[in-house]
C-alpha cells in the first residue's frame, strides 16, 4: 500500500492537524484580534473533516500496516466527536464574554481541534501504541482547556487535578500495555487477540494482569467507577463549553476506544473482561445516581449524570455482541444530544449582570419566567432519566435489549431497577423549575445559534428521533459489525 | 384491513390541541380543551356505534411499521373499547370541573390534561407491546406535573411518590417484555397472546408484569402512593386518576398476564386472592377512620380494585365480566364522588369531614347526587356498583369460597364507611354560618354530575349495553386460559331440578310475562 492511500485513509485527522497547526500560527501572529476569525475557520475545518470522512476514511481500510483502522465503527464515533467539537467551539464566545477578565483567546478553538484529532486517532487505533498516542494528544489538549480561565481558581484546580490524575491513569494504561506486549509479543490488536484466543483456563496470569490494567486505564478516561473521582471537580471547574466537550466528544472517544480494545484486541477473553465491565457498569449507575442526589451545582450534577450514563452504555458492551456494540453507539449518539442540550441551557443561566450562575436553586420557577427554556431542560432531564416518550428511553431500551439478548437477564433487571434512583435527581430539576416559586429570572437567550441548537436537540429527542430509529439502527449496526 | 384511521385521529386531536393550548390565553385554552375533548367523545361514540360485537376480535386496526423494532399498531377489542369510552366520557367532565377551580397557569394545565388523554387512549388502543409501554409509561409525566403544580400543600412529596413508585414497577416489566419479544420473535400483542411461553419462564414474567400492574392497580401493600396522590391532586386530577389511570392495572392483567401466562396466573392465583382479601378488609377499615373526604374515597378505591382483581383471576365468565363492570362503574362513581367533594371544597376550602354537617338542608340538589353516588359506591341494586360486584364475587366463589366470603365483608364495610361519611356531611345540624351560606349546585356543576348519574343508573338497570361488546372477548379469553383453570373449592353439586330442556322452556315462558 503506497503512502498516498495511507494518507487518504487518515484524511480527517490530516485536515484537523494541518488546520490546527496553521491556525496556531495565525493566532500567534494575529493575537487576540483574530479570535473570531480563528473560531469560525476552526468550525469550517471540523466541517471539512466531516466531509473527508465521507471518502475512503470510512471505507473499512487498514492504514500503516494495521496501526490505523478507517472502518465504519471509527467513522460513526468520529461523526459524533466532530459534531460535539464544533458545538463546543460555537458555544465558547457567548460564555467567555461574560466571564470577568478571562477572554476567549484564539488558542481555544485550536486546542479543541487538536483534541478532536486525538480523539479521532483513539477511535481508529489498531495498535496499542497508536491508541496511546491518540489518547495523549487528546488528553494534553484537554488539560490546557480545563484551565482556560486563568484567573479563576476553580479552573486552575480543575486543570491541575485532571493533569495529575490523568498522568497517573496514563501510567497505569502504559503499564498494562507493556505487560500485554511482554506476554503476547505484539502491540497490534490482531496479534493480541490471537494471544488471548486460548481456552480460558490456560490464559496466562500475565495476559490477565495486562487486561486488568488496560481496562483500569480506560475506565479512568471513561470516568467509570471506581476511577471517576476526578470527574465532578473537573466538570465543575472547567469553563462550561469545555465541560460540554469533556462530557460529549471525549466521552464518546473513550467509550469507542474501550469497545474497540475489548472486542478487537481482547475479544476472545470476553469472559474475563465481562466481569470487569459489569462491575464498572453497575457501580457507575449506583454511584452516579446516589452521589448526584445531594448536589447543589448543576455542573456537578451533570458530571454525576455522565458517570451514571457511562454505566448504562457499558451494559451494552457487557453483552459483547454486535447488537450490544450497536446499542452502545446508539446510546452515545442520543446521549450527546441530551448532554449538549443540557450544557447549552446551563450556558443561559446567568444573572442580570451577565455573571454565570450554576446553582440548581437558581432554576426555581423557571417554567414561569422562561417557559421555553424550562421546557427544553425538562425534556433533557426526563430524557436522561429514560422516561418515554422522550428519545432517551430508546437509548436505554437498546442497551437493555442487547443485554437480554445476550442472556444477561439479571444484569438487565438490576440495571434497570437502579435507573429509578437516577430518575429521582433528574426529577428534582424538573420539580425545581416547575413546582417552586420563581427566584429571579435569567435574561433572554441572546445568541440565535445557541437558542437554535437547544431547540434542535429538544426536537430531536421528541419527536424527530423516533422516526430516525431505522436509519440510526442500521448505521450503528453496520458500524458495530465492522469490529467483529 | 385499511379503514379510516379513527384511532389515530382520536390521538391526534387532543395532541394538537395540547400544543395549541400552550400558545393560547387562559380563556381560549379552556375552550380549546373542552372542544377537543368533546370531539374525542363524539369520535368515541362513533367507535362504539361502529364496533361489531360479533365481528373480528380486533377492529379499527392500523399498522405502520415506522419505528423499526416496533410498529405504530393500533386496534381495539371489546375491553379496550369500553375503557376508551370511559376515558373520553370523563375527560370533558374533568375540563369542566377545572373551569373555575384552576386559576393559575391555565394553558399548561389544559395541555397536561389533553396529553393525559392522548396517552390513556394510546395505552388502551396500542397493539404493539412497546407502543403500549411507551404510552403506559409516558402517562407519568403529565400526571407528575398536574399533581406537582396544581396540587395541595404536600404536593411535591405526593408527586415524587407517585412517579417513582410507578416507575420502578414498570421498569421490571420492560425487561420482561424484552425477553418475551426475543423469545416469541414478535412485538405484536395478538401474536404474543397466542404464544405459549415455557411454564418456568412464565412465573418470572408474570411476576415482572405483576410488579407494574399491582402498583398501578393499586394492590395492597403497594397502594400507599394513591391516598397521597389523590389528596394532593386537584379535583379533576383525582377524577382522572381514579377514573382511568387505576384501570390501566386491571387492563394490563386482562391483556397481558392472563392470556400470555395462563399457567403462571393459575399458580399464583393464591397471591392475588390473599392480597385482595387483605386489601378489602384492611383498606375498608382504614377508610372508616379517615377525617379527610378525599382520603376516604381513595382508600375505598383500593378496596374496589381488590374486587376487580379477584374477579379477573376467577378464571370464569362471571368473574371477568364482573371485574370489567366494576372497573367501569368505579371509574364513574369514584370520579363522581371526587367531583362532589370538589363541589363543596370549592365553597368551604376544606376537606375535613368534621367541618361539614347539614349540607342536605342547604344544598338539596347536591345531596341527592351525593346520595346516589354513595349508594352506587356501596353497590345498591339498580346502580352500576351492584352489577359488577355481584358478578365478580359470584365468579370468585367458584374458585375460592373463603376469598369470596372475606371480600364480601368489604361490601358491608363499604356501606359502613360510605354511609358514615354521608351522615356526617349531609345530615345533622348545620354547624356553622359558613356552611349555611353555601349555595346549591350551579348549572355547570349540575351538567358535570348529571351525565355520570345517568350512566350509573343505565349500567345498573341495563348492563347488557356494556356487556355485549366484550362478551365474545371474554369467551376468547376463557378459551385461551381454560387449560389452566385452578381447581375450585366450592364443589357445586348439580341441582335436582327439571332437566335442562324444561328449564329453558320455563325460562322462556317466564320471560314472556
Amino acid at each position: 500500500m503506497d503512502y498516498a492511500t495511507n494518507l487518504l485513509l487518515t484524511l480527517p485527522e490530516l485536515v484537523l492537524s494541518i488546520g490546527a497547526i496553521i491556525l496556531m500560527l495565525v493566532s500567534a501572529w494575529g493575537g487576540q484580534g483574530s479570535t473570531r476569525a480563528v473560531s469560525w475557520t476552526s468550525v469550517a475545518i471540523v466541517g471539512g473533516a466531516l466531509i473527508a470522512l465521507a471518502g475512503p476514511a470510512s471505507g473499512g481500510g487498514v492504514a500503516f500496516e494495521g496501526l490505523f483502522r478507517a472502518d465504519a465503527f471509527a467513522a460513526f464515533a468520529k461523526v459524533l466527536i466532530y459534531v460535539a467539537a464544533a458545538i463546543a467551539i460555537v458555544m465558547a464566545p457567548g460564555f467567555f464574554e461574560r466571564t470577568s477578565g478571562d477572554d476567549l483567546r484564539p488558542e481555544y478553538p485550536v486546542l479543541v481541534l487538536l483534541s478532536a484529532a486525538g480523539a479521532g486517532i483513539m477511535v481508529s487505533a489498531g495498535d496499542l501504541l497508536t491508541l496511546y498516542v491518540g489518547l495523549e494528544l487528546q488528553s494534553l489538549a484537554s488539560y490546557v482547556l480545563a484551565t482556560f480561565m486563568r484567573r479563576d481558581a476553580r479552573s486552575a484546580e480543575a486543570g491541575l487535578k485532571y493533569f495529575i490524575l490523568g498522568a497517573l491513569a496514563s501510567g497505569i494504561l502504559l503499564y498494562g500495555i507493556s505487560i500485554v506486549y511482554g506476554f503476547s509479543g505484539t502491540t497490534l490488536f490482531e496479534g493480541i487477540a490471537a494471544a488471548y484466543a486460548v481456552p480460558s483456563a490456560e490464559l496466562s496470569k500475565g495476559l490477565l494482569f495486562g487486561l486488568v490494567f488496560v481496562f483500569a486505564g480506560i475506565a479512568f478516561k471513561l470516568a467509570a467507577v471506581p476511577f471517576h473521582m476526578w470527574t465532578p471537580d473537573v466538570y465543575e471547574g472547567a469553563p462550561t463549553p469545555v465541560t460540554a466537550l469533556f462530557a460529549t466528544a471525549q466521552k464518546v472517544a473513550a467509550v469507542a476506544l474501550g469497545v474497540r480494545v475489548a472486542i478487537e484486541a481482547m475479544g476472545p477473553a470476553l469472559f474475563q473482561w465481562r466481569q470487569i465491565v459489569i462491575f464498572a457498569a453497575l457501580a457507575s449507575i449506583v454511584l452516579g445516581a446516589v452521589a448526584a442526589i445531594g448536589q447543589q451545582n448543576i455542573k456537578r450534577l451533570l458530571a454525576y449524570s455522565s458517570i451514571n450514563n457511562v454505566g448504562f452504555a457499558l451494559i451494552g458492551l457487557a453483552a459483547g455482541t454486535p447488537e450490544g456494540v450497536s446499542a452502545v453507539l446508539t446510546y452515545m449518539a442520543i446521549y450527546i444530544a441530551m448532554t449538549m442540550g443540557s450544557f447549552l441551557v446551563v450556558l443561559q443561566m446567568r444573572d442580570h449582570d451577565g455573571t454565570p450562575v450554576e446553582s440548581i436553586a437558581s432554576l426555581s420557577g423557571m417554567s414561569r419566567t422562561r417557559p421555553a427554556l424550562a421546557a427544553a431542560l425538562a425534556i433533557f432531564m426526563l430524557s436522561l432519566a429514560g422516561i418515554p416518550p422522550l428519545f432517551g428511553f430508546w437509548s436505554k431500551f437498546v442497551v437493555f435489549d442487547a443485554a437480554v439478548q445476550a442472556g444477561l437477564l439479571p444484569l438487565a433487571a438490576i440495571g434497570i431497577a437502579l435507573s429509578t434512583i437516577g430518575a429521582y435527581y433528574y426529577l428534582r430539576i424538573v420539580k425545581t423549575m416547575y413546582f417552586d416559586e420563581p427566584a429571579g429570572s435569567f435574561p433572554p437567550v441572546t445568541s440565535r445559534i445557541e437558542g437554535g441548537l437547544i431547540a434542535a436537540s429538544a426536537v430531536f429527542l421528541f419527536p424527530v428521533g423516533w422516526f430516525l430509529i431505522v436509519p440510526l439502527g442500521a448505521w450503528s449496526l453496520t458500524a458495530a459489525r465492522s469490529l467483529f | 384491513m385499511e379503514t379510516f384511521p379513527i384511532l389515530s385521529l382520536m390521538l391526534g386531536i387532543p395532541a394538537v390541541a395540547a400544543v395549541a393550548c400552550l400558545f393560547a390565553s387562559p380563556r381560549d385554552a379552556r375552550w380549546i380543551a373542552l372542544g377537543a375533548t368533546l370531539v374525542d367523545l363524539a369520535l368515541g361514540l362513533v367507535l362504539w356505534a361502529g364496533f361489531d360485537p360479533n365481528g373480528a376480535q380486533w377492529q379499527f386496526q392500523e399498522f405502520q411499521p415506522v419505528f423499526g423494532r416496533f410498529a405504530w399498531a393500533l386496534g381495539i377489542d371489546g375491553f379496550a373499547l369500553l375503557l376508551i369510552l370511559l376515558s373520553v366520557f370523563l375527560m370533558p367532565i374533568c375540563i369542566g370541573a377545572s373551569w373555575r377551580a384552576i386559576e393559575k397557569r391555565v394553558p399548561e394545565y389544559m395541555s397536561a390534561f389533553l396529553l393525559t388523554e392522548v396517552l390513556m387512549i394510546g395505552t388502551f388502543a396500542a397493539q404493539d407491546i412497546f407502543l403500549f409501554y411507551i404510552f403506559f409509561e409516558a402517562g407519568l409525566i403529565p400526571m407528575f406535573l398536574i399533581i406537582g403544580i396544581w396540587g395541595g400543600a404536600n404536593r411535591i412529596y405526593a408527586s415524587y411518590k407517585f412517579f417513582l413508585y410507578t416507575l420502578l414497577g414498570s421498569l421490571l416489566m420492560l425487561i420482561a417484555m424484552l425477553y418475551m419479544t426475543r423469545t416469541a420473535g414478535s412485538t405484536y400483542i395478538p401474536d404474543l397472546m397466542a404464544y405459549d411461553f415455557p411454564v418456568r419462564a412464565q412465573t418470572w414474567l408474570w411476576l415482572a408484569f405483576f410488579a407494574s400492574f399491582a402498583v398501578k392497580m393499586p394492590m395492597w401493600p403497594v397502594h400507599t402512593w394513591l391516598p397521597d396522590a389523590h389528596v394532593q391532586a386537584p379535583t379533576a386530577g383525582s377524577v382522572i386518576l381514579a377514573g382511568v389511570l387505576l384501570k390501566l392495572g386491571g387492563y394490563g392483567f386482562l391483556r397481558f398476564s392472563l392470556p400470555m401466562f395462563p399457567e403462571a396466573s393459575s399458580e399464583l392465583t393464591w397471591l392475588i386472592f390473599a392480597l385482595s382479601a387483605v386489601a378489602v378488609i384492611y383498606t375498608s377499615l382504614v377508610a372508616l377512620v379517615q377525617s379527610d373526604m378525599k382520603k376516604l374515597i381513595a382508600y375505598s378505591s383500593v378496596a374496589h380494585m381488590a374486587i376487580v382483581t379477584i374477579g379477573l383471576f376467577a378464571f370464569n365468565r362471571q368473574g371477568i365480566e364482573g371485574a370489567m363492570i366494576v372497573m367501569l362503574s368505579h371509574g364513574l362513581v369514584s370520579g363522581a364522588l371526587f367531583l362532589c367533594v370538589g363541589v363543596i371544597y370549592d365553597r368551604l376550602h376544606t376537606r375535613e369531614i368534621a367541618r361539614y354537617g347539614g349540607v342536605s338542608s342547604v344544598m338539596p340538589t347536591f345531596a341527592v347526587f351525593f346520595l346516589l353516588f354513595t349508594m352506587a359506591s356501596i353497590g345498591l341494586p339498580g346502580t352500576s356498583g351492584f352489577v359488577g360486584e355481584f358478578l365478580s364475587l359470584m365468579g370468585s366463589y367458584q374458585v375460592s369460597t373463603w376469598t369470596a366470603f372475606l371480600c364480601t365483608t368489604g361490601i358491608i364495610l363499604g356501606a359502613a364507611y360510605m354511609l358514615y361519611l354521608y351522615r356526617r356531611v349531609a345530615y345533622g345540624e348545620v354547624k356553622s354560618e359558613e356552611v349555611r351560606a353555601m349555595p346549591d349546585l350551579t348549572g355547570r356543576e349540575l351538567w358535570l354530575l348529571a351525565p355520570i348519574a345517568g350512566v350509573v343508573l343505565w349500567m345498573g338497570v341495563y348492563p347488557e349495553s356494556f356487556m355485549r361488546p366484550m362478551r365474545n372477548d371474554v369467551g376468547r379469553l376463557l378459551a385461551r386460559i381454560e387449560r389452566a383453570t385452578p381447581h375450585g373449592d366450592s364443589n357445586p353439586t348439580p341441582g335436582r331440578g327439571a332437566p335442562a330442556a324444561e328449564q329453558h322452556a320455563s325460562a322462556a315462558h317466564g320471560g314472556a310475562h
